[in-house]
């Protein structure tokens, strides 16, 4: 059994990600920050260790300003329908995940004005595409760090650098790049970076949250919900500080358990010795695709240049019968279709069609590869 | 416990008091996570308890570490 599909969401998780969950069940178990008995700060120390951790790694100074949720999706609403008005201009790229494009074209319908900046058939932003975008009533620059279609990797400090000197702020969708490529907020110029814990960082599903840079002015973010917080509970309006004002009700503390181990076990690993190792199995697994008589590969092409996200097709065969088969015939799990990125697949040329994508993780080995490259090569060749 | 043996430091809520238990340890700096007393404000979470003698040096450390304090309290 090979597992390829890491980007929808990585597994099997580490070992220690499992124990962090299940002595959190087993020995903790109560809900922090809502009574101050020994069981809830242990519960809240956690999930304090898992700010700290989370911030660390992506060198944001303040703790208190990783505002916990469920995934990366729920950080990119409260980060879009949080901050913008409407009448507000956006600019974004031709790349972007469903994530970041439906709630800017819902906001759209109610006066939002949104320039998509078209990118290269390989996935590439041009810097100089999006500062001539900039207009003077631009409010937000959204973009995907790199692409959940073919890894194509942003050059978000470049627009960093952008935004900053058009005192723009800039939202970043880290779904694929947390955990798999080095991100420093300070240095890349992020202002919002939305994360999910359940891919890259090894964490379990439902965990993710929003990282906001110490100079962001929280005064105009909203949160998406309101309602407890254990804190203030005097009143009846929302408290205005970080993190509470934006984590209403009780957290997945036993999620956030097995982030805070997922990300410890990351920073063991080390980023970028996790990153070298994929773009060994990343570059054999492009060579050995565009080697394949019939087999259109997608991206980049170039391992250094992506995360392990690779998207092929096989010349008239629907991507979907590819992945069918790739399943039940040689017991290779993969991800085929729109990848809920319409945009994406537009920019490479690959809409409606779709393709077959495999994305590779730490637990997948040169073995596993080669093995895939074989069931490929069967399938290409009837 | 005597009176004036302790200092009771409360802050924005149990997610900031945590941080504080973070920052003080860090200092060389002991102290107790425990539920804010009733009589100094009407919140749920917890606050921090050091020793009177660390009223300083915690009041200190706290706000270097950009904590807003709600209040310190001799009890």
């Amino acid at each position: 059994m090979i597992y390829f599909d890491n980007a929808a969401t990585s597994w099997p998780k580490p070992e220690p990600v499992v124990d962090a969950m299940s002595h959190f069940l087993r020995e903790v178990g109560a809900n922090p920050g809502r009574a101050a008995h020994h069981l809830a700060n242990e519960s809240g120390r956690i999930v304090y260790e898992a700010r700290e951790s989370v911030a660390a790694l992506f060198s944001a100074p303040d703790p208190m300003r990783v505002l916990f949720g469920a995934n990366v999706t729920q950080a990119l609403n409260l980060a879009i329908k949080g901050f913008l008005r409407p009448g507000d201009h956006v600019v974004t790229s031709g790349i972007e995940h469903n994530a970041v494009m439906r709630p800017l074209r819902a906001l759209e319908e109610q006066g939002l004005r949104l320039t998509v900046v078209p990118c290269s058939s390989q996935g590439w932003l041009d810097p100089g595409n999006l500062e001539a975008a900039i207009e003077t009533d631009t409010k937000l620059i959204a973009l995907n760090y790199a692409s959940n279609v073919v890894g194509t990797i942003q050059p978000v400090a470049e627009v960093g650098r952008i935004a900053k000197r058009k005192g723009i702020p800039l939202l970043v969708d880290a779904a694929q790049a947390a955990g798999a490529l080095p991100i420093d907020m300070q240095t890349e110029g992020i202002d919002l970076l939305a994360f999910t814990g359940h891919k890259g960082l090894y964490g379990p599903m439902g965990t993710g949250g929003l990282v906001v840079a110490p100079d962001f002015d929280l005064d105009r973010l909203a949160p998406l919900l309101l309602g407890g917080t254990g804190s203030h509970s005097e009143q009846e309006v929302q408290p205005t500080f970080a993190p509470d004002r934006y984590e209403s009700g009780t957290l997945n503390v036993v999620g956030l358990a097995g982030l805070l181990a997922g990300v410890r076990w990351v920073q063991a690993q080390g980023v970028n010795a996790l990153h070298g190792r994929e773009v060994a199995l990343t570059q054999r697994l492009i060579e050995g695709l565009l080697s394949t008589e019939g087999c259109e590969v997608y991206g980049p092409l170039d391992a250094e240049a992506q995360t392990a996200t690779v998207s092929f097709n096989l010349r008239g065969v629907d991507c979907g019968e590819v992945g069918l088969r790739l399943d039940q015939e040689y017991g290779i799990m993969c991800r085929v279709g729109l990848h809920c990125s319409p945009a994406a697949h537009r920019t490479i040329g690959t809409f409606p069609r779709g393709t077959v994508r495999f994305g590779l993780g730490a637990m997948n080995t040169i073995e596993d590869v080669d093995v895939a490259l074989d069931a490929v090569r069967d399938l290409a060749g009837e | 416990m005597g009176e004036g043996e302790y200092t009771v430091i409360l802050v924005q809520s149990t997610s900031h008091a945590l941080r504080g238990e973070q920052v003080l340890g860090r200092a060389g700096l002991s102290c107790k996570l425990i539920p804010v007393p009733r009589a100094l404000a009407s919140d749920c979470g917890a606050c921090l308890r050091v020793a009177r003698s660390d009223r300083e040096a915690a009041d200190q450390a706290l706000r270097a570490a950009g904590l807003v304090l709600e209040g310190l309290h001799d009890i």
